[in-house]
C-alpha cells in the first residue's frame, strides 16, 4: 500500500490533523456497529447459555429441511444456504458500489446500489416463507397424553425427542382426534384413500393402519427454541429491513445529484459498513441457529 | 476523489485491476467456505442418524464451523468494510473493545452448563424428562445414582 509509508512518518497526534484519518461520521457508524455487535453478541450468547443448561436440543436440521415448492422432502440447510448466499452476494454488490463511489461513477453507484437492493428484498422474501412454514407446519407432537398437529410458535414447540413405538404411543393414538388420525395416514401413505374419506372410518381402523407405518412422534421440545430463534433472527430481519430502506433513500439520493453536488459519495461507504454488518451478523445467526 | 475535510489527507489508493482481484477473490473465498460449512453440517447430520453418534466427533466438526465462521468475519471486515485498510489506532480503537467477547462467551456458557449439572443432580424428574434417550429404543444402562445432598449444606 503506497499510504503506509507515509502514515509512519506522519505525526497523526500532533494538531492539525484528524488523527484516526477517517470522517467523522465513518467512525462513528463504526462504533454505532460495534455496540450493536456486543447487542447481537448478548443475544446470541443468551440463547447459548439457555442451550448449555438443556439436556436436549433440537437438532437444526431436523427443524430446517423445508425448501419452497418441494412439498414434504426432507433437505436439511438447503434454503438456509440460499439465503446466506444471497446475503454474500449482496454484500459484493455493496462493495461495487463503494467503489464506484471513490470514482465518482454516478451511473455504476446506481446500478450496484440497486442490486444490492434487490438482494435484501430477496433475503427478507426467503425470512418470510422461512418463519411461515415453521409457525403454520403441522407437526405430529404428543402432548398430555394425544398426538396434536402443531407448529414452532415461541410458547410450543413440536421438534423434542422421537416417541417409541410402544404402549404409551398406541394409547396416544387412540385418545388422538379423528382429523389428527386422518392427517397422519395420509402423510404416512398407509392408505390410498383421500383425506375426507378416511374422516369417515371409524377411528380404530385408522389407528391400525398406522400401526405398520414408522411414525416420526416427537414430544414437546424447550420452549426457549422458537422465543430465540424468532427472536433473534426477527432482529437481525429488522437490521435487513432498515439496510434495504437506507440503502433505497441512497439510490434516491444518488439520482437526485445530492452527491455529485457534494462533491464526494462519502455516505454510499457508511451506507455499506451497515449493510456488511448486517451480512457479518447473518454468519454468525447462521452459525448458531442452523449450523451447530 | 477529493473529502470536504483538508485534516483528511487518507486516501485507499487502489487501482481498478487490483480491487476487482482482491473482490473477487474475497467472494470465491467466502463461498467455498461457506460450502465446506455445509458440508460440515451435513456430515454433523449424518453422525446424528448413525447407530451411535460420538458426542465428540460431533463437537470436533461444530468447532471447526466454528473457526470457519470467524475466518469468514475476517474476510468480511477487513475487505469488504475496508477495516484492514485503516490507520492501525483505529483498528484497535474497533478490536480491543471486542475482546470482552472471550470473557463474555465463555463465562455465560460455563454459566448455563453448570446450571444444567446442578438441575441433574437436584431435580430428578428434569433429568429423567430431559436427557436424550438412544435412538432404536435400547435402554440406557443404568447409572450410577448421584450422591445425595446432605440436608444443610448448600
Amino acid at each position: 500500500m503506497a499510504t503506509t509509508v507515509s502514515t509512519h512518518q506522519t505525526k497523526w497526534w500532533s494538531g492539525g490533523k484528524s488523527p484516526f484519518n477517517v470522517e467523522y461520521g465513518k467512525v462513528m457508524m463504526w462504533y454505532f456497529l460495534m455496540s450493536d455487535a456486543f447487542t447481537f453478541g448478548a443475544f446470541l450468547i443468551s440463547y447459548g447459555t439457555i442451550r448449555f443448561s438443556q439436556n436436549f436440543w433440537p437438532d437444526p436440521n431436523v427443524v430446517f429441511n423445508a425448501f419452497p415448492g418441494a412439498g414434504h422432502a426432507n433437505l436439511p440447510l438447503a434454503f438456509v444456504s440460499v439465503m446466506t448466499f444471497i446475503l454474500i452476494i449482496s454484500s459484493v454488490t455493496m462493495v461495487l458500489a463503494v467503489h464506484a463511489g471513490h470514482k465518482g461513477d454516478k451511473a455504476s453507484v446506481a446500478k450496484w446500489l440497486a442490486w444490492t437492493i434487490v438482494g435484501g428484498i430477496a433475503f427478507l422474501g426467503c425470512q418470510a416463507w422461512e418463519w411461515h412454514h415453521l409457525i403454520t407446519g403441522e407437526h405430529a407432537t404428543l402432548i398430555d397424553g394425544q398426538i396434536q398437529m402443531v407448529g414452532q410458535t415461541t410458547t410450543i414447540n413440536p421438534w423434542g425427542q422421537l416417541v417409541a413405538a410402544g404402549p404409551e404411543l398406541t394409547a396416544a393414538l387412540n385418545n388422538s382426534d379423528q382429523h389428527v388420525l386422518a392427517s397422519l395416514v395420509h402423510e404416512h401413505h398407509a392408505s390410498q384413500l383421500g383425506h375426507a374419506e378416511l374422516m369417515k372410518l371409524p377411528k380404530q381402523d385408522l389407528v391400525n393402519m398406522l400401526s405398520n407405518a414408522e411414525l416420526h412422534i416427537r414430544e414437546k421440545g424447550p420452549v426457549a427454541f422458537g422465543g430465540y430463534f424468532y427472536g433473534i433472527t426477527g432482529f437481525h430481519g429488522f437490521h435487513v429491513f432498515s439496510g434495504v430502506i437506507i440503502n433505497i433513500v441512497m439510490l434516491i439520493m444518488t439520482q437526485k445529484n445530492v452527491f455529485e453536488r457534494r462533491g464526494h459519495y462519502l455516505m454510499i461507504e457508511k451506507a455499506g459498513l451497515y449493510w456488511h454488518f448486517v451480512d457479518l451478523v447473518w454468519v454468525f445467526v447462521f452459525l448458531c441457529f442452523y449450523l451447530i | 476523489m477529493e473529502h470536504t475535510s483538508s485534516e483528511i489527507t487518507f486516501h485507499h489508493h487502489t487501482d481498478d485491476e487490483t480491487f476487482k482481484k482482491k473482490v473477487k477473490k474475497t467472494t470465491i473465498l467466502l463461498s467455498i467456505i461457506t460450502i465446506i460449512e455445509l458440508l460440515i453440517g451435513l456430515v454433523i447430520y449424518n453422525i446424528h442418524k448413525g447407530e451411535n453418534p460420538s458426542a465428540y466427533l460431533v463437537l470436533a466438526f461444530k468447532g471447526m464451523v466454528c473457526i470457519l465462521t470467524i475466518a469468514k468475519a475476517y474476510y468480511i471486515v477487513a475487505v469488504f468494510m475496508h477495516l484492514g485498510d485503516e490507520i492501525r489506532n483505529f483498528i484497535m480503537t474497533i478490536v480491543v473493545p471486542l475482546m470482552l467477547f472471550i470473557w463474555f462467551i465463555a463465562a455465560f456458557l460455563i454459566d448455563g452448563n453448570s446450571y444444567k449439572n446442578l438441575r441433574n443432580d437436584y431435580d430428578k424428574h428434569f433429568k429423567e424428562t430431559t436427557s436424550p434417550r438412544p435412538h432404536h429404543g435400547h435402554e440406557a444402562p443404568a447409572k450410577p445414582e448421584a450422591p445425595k445432598p446432605e440436608p444443610g449444606k448448600q
